[in-house]
């Protein structure tokens, strides 16, 4: 069948296709205190210099998550922990940017917890998304991942020199808009930032995009600007997102947006031909491995942006 | 007379047992609008892999998150326009139009 035997013309037309619009694993790599991605491999593999601060993005796991699209969603995070734990710099943390689970189940926060165990790093940080909070908002989320103790899903941090911040964009839904922060929020972020100096790079993590990717389906943040606006002073701003299951970015002057790919299945790309919502695009079981993946990210002393590796959890 | 009270019964019965669906596929309530009698149960079945609520603006009602093949029933007792959405895709909107005969 011609389906087992793809000539290297198909296959590499077909990976460069997927490419533009999943992404797997990124690395990302802070050097000198500006986040940078490193660029896809194909086997996830990077050298990396001495002294430099790695961390790893994962995202959209959908953890309960069991239809056609994808029946085995623990399966694909067991692979992805693998990838994660072969790395040959071991991430100092990991980032989960949200949709941890597909329902906010008890069980499915419970597994996810229990799966995080098995990536070898100190410190696994979560934002939540919309699937995080359905039916008792952030209740459910907050019982396992309040990072900070105080009841709430923003929170900041610092480590190796990187100032973290996560932000919670899934709880305002309002008829025919996009989501938003809110201003509670962002009076927070205004404080976060003031003990922060303006060389310190700075990593933002959200769930839902935090620029307008396709306002028709939803994928932005109605008030992202006003945070943004906030930001543009710092030396290195870079936004992780996921809840499009895709890798796309966006520069603004020292801001980088990126997405990521989900752990889970595949979304279309915005306003995809022949494709009228953003559902679960099903594709064959040997394809799924290409458009689900994680994120290395590195920081390199003395460089100015962060290095991004993307890699699919099919890798060989 | 009998016979009128007897008729009068059936007619009420069948109001208060009208039913009717509204599916949520491709992330759509379809039909987007519905017209219906005061007393009308509308049930909404969500036929999506992507769980999807109807919750109505004025909150009047709000289903929990339907997962796939998941029912929601809301009886509508009186007159009004009743607009709804769903809180996970803010962007699919329907609206239930309540009116006597």
């Amino acid at each position: 069948m011609s389906d087992h035997e793809p000539t290297v013309m198909n296959r590499r037309a077909a990976l460069g296709c997927l490419a533009a619009w999943s992404g797997a694993a990124v690395i990302w790599t802070v050097a000198g205190g500006v986040p940078r991605a490193l660029g896809a491999t194909s086997n996830g593999t990077v050298a990396v210099p001495k002294g430099v601060f790695t961390f790893a993005q994962i995202s959209d796991t959908h953890i309960g998550f069991k239809k056609e699209a994808n029946p085995d969603v623990v399966g694909s995070f067991h692979r992805a922990a693998a990838d994660i734990n072969g790395l040959q710099h071991k991430p100092a943390l990991v980032l989960h940017t949200g949709d941890l689970t597909h329902l906010s189940k008890p069980e499915e926060f419970g597994q996810l917890k229990e799966l995080l165990t098995e990536i070898k790093v100190d410190r696994v940080h979560t934002v939540p998304g919309e699937h995080d909070a359905l039916d008792d908002g952030l209740t459910g989320y907050l019982k396992n991942f309040d990072h900070d103790g105080k009841q709430r899903a923003w929170y900041s941090f610092d480590q190796n020199g990187v100032h973290f911040v996560g932000l919670s964009n899934v709880l305002n839904f309002k008829m025919g808009t996009m989501t938003s922060l809110g201003d509670e929020q962002l009076a927070w972020l205004k404080k976060d930032l003031a003990g922060v100096s303006k060389s310190t790079p700075i990593v933002i993590m959200a769930h839902i995009p935090m620029w307008t990717v396709y306002a028709q389906w939803g994928w932005g943040t109605a008030d992202a600007d006003q945070a943004i606006a906030m930001l543009k002073p710092y030396g290195s701003v870079t936004v992780l997102n996921g809840h499009i299951h895709q890798v796309l970015q966006k520069v603004e002057g020292n801001v980088a947006l990126h997405t990521a790919m989900s752990l889970a299945y595949p979304l279309p790309t915005p306003g995809q031909e022949g494709i009228g919502e953003p559902g679960p695009v099903k594709v064959p079981a040997d394809k799924l491995g290409k458009l689900i993946g994680t994120r290395e990210i590195k920081l390199v002393r003395g460089k100015h942006d962060l290095a991004l590796i993307d890699t699919p959890i099919d890798h060989a | 007379m009998k016979k009128l009270l007897i008729a009068t019964a059936l007619l009420f019965t069948a109001a208060a047992h009208a039913e009717t669906t509204v599916l949520i596929e491709k992330f759509a309530f379809s039909p987007k609008e519905i017209t219906v009698a005061p007393g009308t149960k509308v049930v909404w079945i969500n036929k999506d892999e992507t769980p999807h609520t109807a919750t109505a603006n004025d909150k009047s009602f709000a289903s929990k998150a339907l997962d796939t093949d998941d029912k929601y029933e809301v009886t509508f007792a009186n007159a009004g326009d009743f607009s709804y959405f769903c809180t996970l895709h803010p962007f699919m909107t329907g609206t239930v139009h309540v009116r006597a005969n």
